[in-house]
This record gives C-alpha cells, structure tokens and sequence, in this order.
C-alpha cells in the first residue's frame, strides 16, 4: 500500500520546493508592477515546472519544458513587450479595475479546486519508476500510437504560422 | 312583374353604369376636357332609364286600373283609381326561421308614388345638369341620385318586407353621399353623418319592428303580415318600432332634427329628399301597412304630428336661409300627411304627400335657381330678383301658392282632404290634430308669404361678383314642367272637396298671409318675422331642440368617447408603452454590464461556473 | 509520490492563471497568465499519467502537444495584440470594448 502523507519522501519534498517556487513565481508574475520583470519571473516558473516533470521521471517533456516555453514562448511575449512599447520599468497601472472581483473569483476558484482535488486524490499515490518518460519511450509513443495527431498538429503549426505572418503583416489591405 | 322589376332595375343600372362607366377607360387625366365628357355621358346615363320607367309606369297604371283591389279604408283614392293588384316572387330565401321572398307587388300605392318618384328624380336629374356644371364629381353625384332613386323604387315596390328594408337602407346611405356631396367643407360632412345617423337611429327600431312583425306573422311578405290575425299588444309594440324608422326618414319630431342640416347638400338634392325619395318612404310605409296600425300607435303619431307641424311651421317663420324655410316646411307638411295617417285616412295622405312632392320638388328647385344667381342661401342677401328671375319668380310663386293652398293649385286640394279628413276622423285627439292643422294653415301662409316676399320684392342686394350668371335652359324648363302638375294634379281629388272645409281652411290661410303682407307693406326693409316678437328666437333655434339633443346626447357620448379614448390611451396604450419602458429600462440595468469589457464578461462567465459548480456539489 | 501534491500546485497555478487573466490590464500580462493555466494542466497531464502508467503515455504525449499547441497560441495571439497596437495604440484590455454598445445618453422611447 501507498505511504502515508506525512512524513514526505527525498522526491517529494525536491518536489514540494520546486512547486513552492513555481506557485511563487506565478504569483510574482500575476503581481509585478514590471512588464519585463513578469517575463523573467514567468521564466523562472516555467523553470521550476521543469523542474517538476524531471521529479516526475518526466524527462522529454521537462527538456521540452525548457525549449519552447523558456526558449520560445517567453522569448516570443519579450518581443511583444517590445513591439508594442510598453513602458520599462514600473508602471501604476498594469492592474485593471476589476482586481478585486478577479481576486474573489480567484481565490474561490482556488478553493473549489484544491479542495475537490484533495478530496478526490488523497488516497492516490504513483510510485516513480525511472525512464517512462525518457526520450526513447516518448518517441516510441509518439511515433508509434501517436502518429496521426503528430502530423495533424504539424500541419496546424504551419497554419498559426501562416495566420501569424498574415496578422503581423501591414502591407496586405483588406479586400474592398 | 317585370315590369315592376324593370322599373326597379333601370336606375340602378344607370347608377351602375354611370359609377363605373363615366370615365371608362380608366386612367385618363382629369382635364377640364375630361371631366366635361365624362359628365356628358353620367348625364345621359342618369337621365334616360328615367323616361323609360315612366312609359313603363304609364303600362302598369293600364294593367292596374281594373282588378280586385285590397281593403283600404273607403275613399282611398289611389285604391279607388287604380283598384288592380298584382304581387310576384322570383324566389323564396331560406333563413332557417322566417323565409325571405324577394317578390314586388303592385297596386295603386305603388304605382302612384313611383310615377311621382320617377317624374321628380327625372326633374331633378335634368336640372342637375346645369347646376352643377363644371363640378368634377358630377358622374358619381348623378350616379348616387339614380340609385337612391332605384332604391325608393324598390321600396314602393317591395313585397317583403325585408326586401323593402334594403331599399331604406340603400336610401340612408345615398342621402349620406348626396348631402356630403361638397364634403371639402367640414359642415356640409357633418350634416350627412347627422343624416346618417339620425336615420340610423330609427332604422334600427324599424327593423326591430320588422322583425316582430316577420316573426309574429310568420313571414316577411307584406301580404301575408297584413292577412295575418296578430294580437293587439304585438302589433302596438311593432308600429311603435316601425314608427321610429318612420320619423327618421320621415323627419318627424323628435328625430326631425337632420332634415334642416342635410341643406347642406346641393339643392337639387334636397329637392329629391324632400319631395319624392327619402322622407316620403316614412309616409309610404305607414300607408302601406296602415291596416295593422292599431289606435294607441297612431294616436302617437298623431300627437307627434300635431307638435311637430305647428312647431316646424313656426321655425320656418323665422328661419333667414331659404333652403333652411323649405326644410321646416317640409317637416310641418310632413306632419299633415303624418297628421292625416293618425285620423285614419291614408288615402288624404298620399295625395297629400303626391302634391307636396311637386310643389316643393318645385320650390326647391326655384330656391336651387335664385341662389344660383344669388350665391348665398340668406332671404337677406336676396330681394327684388322678381324682374330678374322671371321664370323661377313665376313658378315659385306658383309653388308658395300650393304650399300656402290657394286654388286651384294641388296644395289646395290635398291640403283640404287632410283637413276634411281630421275634422271628420274618429280619433280621439281629432281636436288637438285639427286644431294644431288649422293654426298651422295660418302659420304656413305666414313664412311662405314673407319668404315670397323677401325674395322677390323689395330693394336688391348687392350681387356677389363671382355669380349674377343666368341659370341654364336644363335648370328652367324642369321648373316649369313641375308647375304642370303643381297646378293640375289637385283636380284628381277634386270630387272629394268639401266647400265649407276648403273655405275654412282658405280663409286661415289666406288670414296668415295678409298679415305677414301688412307687416310688409307698413315696413318694407324689415324682416316680417319681427312679427312673432319675443318668440322669434326660440323659433329660429327651432325650439332650441338640437342644443337639447347636444346637451342630452351628444355631450354625454363625446364625454364617454373622450373616456373611451382616454381609457385608451391611458390603460391600454400605457399598459403596451409601460411594459415597453419597462423592457427599456430594464435592458438599461442590463446594459451596465454590457459595456464590451472583455475581463468582465469572462469574470461574469468564472463565476457563474463557479456557482453551478458548487450549487451542484452541495445540492 | 502522492499525487495530490503535483495536483494541488497545479490547481493553484491555475487560480493564480485565473486571477492574472481576470486582473491584468495589459494584453501580453494576460497572455502569461494563460500560459500559467495551461502549464497547470500540464502538470496535471504528466502527474496522472505518472499515476495510472498509462502504456500509450497519453499524458505525456498530450503534454507535449499542449506545449506546441501554447507555443502556436502565443505566436497567433501575440500577432492579434500586435495589430490591435496597431490600430488602437493600446493593448489595454479595459480600453477594448467595441464588444460593447457605445454608452451614450439612454435610447429615448418613441411613446
């Protein structure tokens, strides 16, 4: 049978610190009165995350993690951070007027949640077993079982490519 | 019976043909050129059915001067003339109760009053002609003559008397059209839905009474309700509601009061209604059923008659229009043939109501001329058009005779038959009838001779200059073919005069008319009718009955109307606007939220999420 | 590992992704906070495919098409604010609101 919660094992409490720095983070990036600095901190969230799926022997997917959320998708919302001027440093105004029904909102949705999935999940436990999610099982699934939707969603990267460019682009005027 | 039914059907189709054939083609424009054909051809559409009926008439006067006759009263004259009787069906209606027979009869009733019918829509028809020159609307007015005409025909004709309602009907809506005819002018609309709703009024009784009648009887056709052994209370219940369709149409009192609008319409027009169409039916039709008038029913008329004819008489006296003269004369000589009914003798009332026809289809048509000429209906905007106007002078002066009832004209006769015939009735208000006839002979030579007078004599008033033109050869020789049998048609009755009546009666008469001829002579430019001093006013108002008739009736029903309207417009109305506004205003709360806020709408979307999510966990 | 753990951080990521969509007045600021929702999921996916060992590794899979699918979001959904900056000068989310009707005085009734 399943060990008791408490006391948590070496991985879960590895576990437990990176989740505290993602939750962290997180809220650092909802909270920050600096456009640029909420990238950084949306960084180091993402970095603990990955951190999370290597505890969870997830390992492609960790590295996968790293790739496109911290080398891609942040790179990506810098950029439009840029392109759009939005003011360096503090600003006063990052928050709109509806924090305070967001905040209630939030925090209800946090507290439905936690305490559905604690309720649901509080006898569950999964044993970690090293390399289930190494590159060699991940790419045997994908290409194996997978292989379909792979293709499909490659073809929909080609098409946000193509809608991306046609949205960016200033020199093609609508059709009168 | 064809020929009845022709007779009936020639002025309708020249009403039809004249309604939708006038200006055939259609969409032609309405040039002055246009419009004169177009009246052209309605002029002989109206005017040729009506010699034809009357050739007709003459053949039925042929067939019906020999026959078994019905059971008038003795000394009816046109049961003695033309004793025939013959009666037809082209089909009986089912209505699952009391069957409809659409069937004419004829006898000499009929016939008599559909030759006067005939001869003055004819005089009238032609005189139209060049009254109303130039009126564009002409094709639609001659129309709406023939067909009223056609619809009097069918009433003196009708053997059911159901049939005989449609043609009252159809005439209640002509004198609608014919007197609105100038409707541009706000007055003249009013009056015709006075008219209109007046006799509206009385119809609905005199259908009720029909059908007491029809259904007591068992059937509709006159025959049979005649023949028919109904008990007294029916039939005091069903005259009385047939005679309030009869002082409707008949203008009698208390429902008298549209006659004296309706001259708003042309003249030639009251000269129609007046003399032969519309108030002659109410006559007509108390003659036609008088066998079944029980006592107490005519004793009503009979005392509304006896009023109505002094009181009219009195108003003519002071009235200042001269067309407005002529109508209450109209309803005083009504009230004698009305008068003459009550003493039983329907037979002194059709001769009346046939010579009154002519002459005052006579005078009317005079009076049509000289305000022609004049262009004012006021006595005092006319004076000394005697040099001026010979011919209408002549034949009006002609027709002020037989109305006043000098001899030898047929207002004479006529006028001495009523009287023999309410000196000598066995009614129990014989008295109060005589009386009142006898004061009133007086009376009516009085305004006839000061409307004569005031007309013809005297300084004349500066003419308006847009009228002073010469009346048309169509309008005079109508006048002095009606002077024929204004002056003629008396000696039919003349076997039945009574010298001693007749001389009682010419010496009252001819009493009012020397007084008012004195008060002339002794002031020329003066108003004759000072003459009635304080009581002048009231006369001229007409007793003041429609300022009665305002207050009674027609304030309490705008009262109520405004009411309806307010309900209306308040409740009604507020309860569709007010649930409007509601719906405005709620969609304003609404729309505080609506405001494009796309963090708002998806917190809105979280939260309700949120709420089922919950509501469904802790239900 | 108990799964409650990864579970419960992700949930709270989540809420943490719902407040900054709900609270942040600047576009790119809510398109983080979206990526923050969708790594919560993330997590979810790999911890429950830890948990039920599933052979076809659904989860993970799935996660790694979650990721591609975020990174192709970002791309499309930075484009969008880049042409609303465009137009609008702004990327305020609360100063978008052609959504809504133009707030003027009240549509008098016809009454």
């Amino acid at each position: 049978m399943s060990p008791g919660l408490w006391p948590p094992s070496a991985q879960e409490v590895v576990f437990l610190l990176l989740g505290v720095v993602a939750v962290g983070a997180a809220l650092l990036v909802v909270t920050t009165r600096q456009l640029v600095h909420a990238a950084l901190w949306l960084v180091a969230c993402f970095g603990a995350l990955a951190g999370c799926y290597l505890v969870l022997t997830a390992e492609f997917v960790a590295w996968v993690q790293v790739l496109i959320y911290v080398g891609a998708v942040v790179v990506l919302l810098l950029f439009g951070i840029m392109l759009t001027r939005a003011p360096i440093g503090r600003s006063a105004d990052l928050d709109s007027g509806n924090r305070v029904v967001a905040l209630v909102v939030a925090v209800a949705t946090a507290g439905v949640l936690v305490s559905v999935v604690v309720a649901g999940f509080r006898e569950a436990y999964a044993p970690l077993r090293p390399g289930d999610g190494a590159a060699q099982t991940m790419g045997g699934a994908i290409f194996r079982n997978w292989v379909l939707p792979f293709e499909a969603l490659s073809v929909l990267l080609l098409a946000a490519l193509i809608g991306a460019i046609v949205l960016s682009r200033t020199d093609i005027k609508a059709v009168e | 019976m064809t020929t009845a039914a022709t007779v009936v059907l020639l002025p309708f189709i020249g009403a039809v043909a004249g309604l939708l054939g006038s200006r055939w083609p259609r969409g032609r424009s309405r040039t002055e050129e246009n419009n004169a054909r177009a009246a052209r051809r309605a002029a002989w559409l109206a005017i040729v059915p009506l010699p034809v009926a009357l050739v007709l008439l003459g053949y039925l006067v042929w067939r019906t001067r020999v026959g078994p006759g019905l059971d008038w009263p003795p000394g009816t004259f046109y049961a003695d003339l033309l004793p025939g009787f013959r009666s037809g069906a082209w089909g009986v209606i089912e209505t699952g109760g009391v069957p409809i027979t659409v069937g004419l009869q004829i006898d000499g009733l009929s016939v008599l009053t559909a030759i006067l019918v005939c001869v003055v829509a004819l005089g009238v028809q032609v005189y139209s002609v060049g009254y109303l020159r130039g009126d564009p609307r002409y094709p639609s007015y001659a129309a709406f003559i023939s067909l009223f005409t056609s619809a009097m025909l069918l009433v003196v004709f009708a053997a059911d008397l159901l049939v005989l309602y449609v043609g009252w009907e159809l005439m209640g809506l002509c004198s609608y059209l014919l007197i609105g005819h100038w409707w541009e002018d706000r007055g003249n609309s009013r009056a015709a839905v006075k008219a209109f709703l007046v006799t509206r009024l009385g119809d609905v009784a005199f259908l009720f009474g029909i059908f007491t009648l029809g259904f007591a009887a068992g059937s509709f056709r006159i025959a049979d309700v005649l023949a028919a052994d109904l008990p007294e209370g029916t039939l005091v219940a069903a005259t009385l509601l047939l005679l309030g369709g009869v002082a409707g149409k008949s203008a009698q009192v208390p429902l008298h009061t549209w006659l004296p609008d309706a001259m708003a319409g042309p003249t030639p027009i009251s000269a129609l209604i007046h003399a032969a169409t519309m108030v002659a039916a109410g006559i007509f039709i108390v003659a036609r059923l008088f066998p079944i008038f029980p006592q107490p029913t005519l004793d009503v008329l009979g005392v509304l008659a006896a009023v109505g004819m002094l009181g009219a008489a009195l108003a003519a006296l002071a009235q200042d229009d001269l067309k407005r003269v002529l109508a209450y004369s109209t309803i005083s000589q009504l009230a004698y043939m009305a008068a003459a009914l009550a003493a039983g003798s329907p037979g002194a009332a059709i001769f009346h109501l046939m010579s009154h026809g002519a002459f005052k289809a006579l005078l009317f048509l005079c009076a049509g001329a000289v305000i022609h000429h004049v262009g004012s209906n006021l006595l005092s905007h006319m004076g000394g058009l005697r040099r001026v106007l010979p011919i209408p002078f002549w034949t009006m002066t002609i027709g002020f005779a037989a109305l006043v009832g000098l001899p030898p004209t047929s207002g004479f006769f006529s006028k001495d038959g009523v009287l023999l015939a309410l000196e000598h009735s066995a009614s129990p208000i014989r008295l109060l009838l005589y009386g009142s006839a006898l004061i009133t002979v007086g009376v009516t030579g009085a305004y006839a001779t000061r409307a004569w007078l005031r007309g013809f004599f005297g300084e004349q008033a500066p003419l308006e200059p847009a009228h002073g033109h010469a009346a048309p050869p169509t309008m005079l020789w109508p006048l002095v073919v009606l002077t024929v049998p204004t002056l003629l048609f008396g000696f039919l009755g003349a076997g039945d005069l009574a010298l001693g009546s007749a001389a009682v009666t010419l010496v009252v008469g001819l009493l009012g008319v020397a007084i008012v001829l004195a008060a002339w002579r002794a002031a020329p430019a003066a108003d004759p009718a000072r003459l009635l001093g304080p009581f002048r006013a009231p006369c001229e108002e007409a007793f003041y009955l429609d300022r009665v008739y305002d207050r009674l009736v027609t304030r309490p029903t705008m009262a109520l109307a405004l009411l309806v309207v307010r309900t209306d417009t308040s409740v009604v109305d507020g309860a569709v606007r007010g649930s409007g506004q509601l719906t405005l205003r709620l969609s304003r709360l609404v729309k505080l939220a609506q405001q494009g806020n796309a963090q708002l709408y998806v917190t809105g979307l979280l939260a309700g999420v949120l709420l089922i999510v919950v509501g469904a966990v802790v239900l | 590992m108990h799964v409650v753990y990864p579970v419960v951080v992700a949930a709270l990521l989540f809420s943490i992704g719902v407040y900054g969509v709900l609270a942040r007045r600047n576009t790119i600021l809510v398109l983080m906070s979206v990526e923050l929702m969708l790594n919560a999921v993330n997590l979810n996916l790999v911890a429950f495919d830890v948990w039920l060992r599933d052979v076809l590794h659904g989860g993970q899979v799935l996660t790694l098409f979650v990721i591609v699918i975020a990174a192709a979001e970002v791309g499309i959904g930075l484009a969008i604010v880049l042409a609303v900056y465009r137009n609008r000068r702004t990327i305020d989310l609360d100063r978008l609101r052609e959504l809504g009707e133009p707030v003027e005085p009240p549509v008098g009734d016809r009454g």
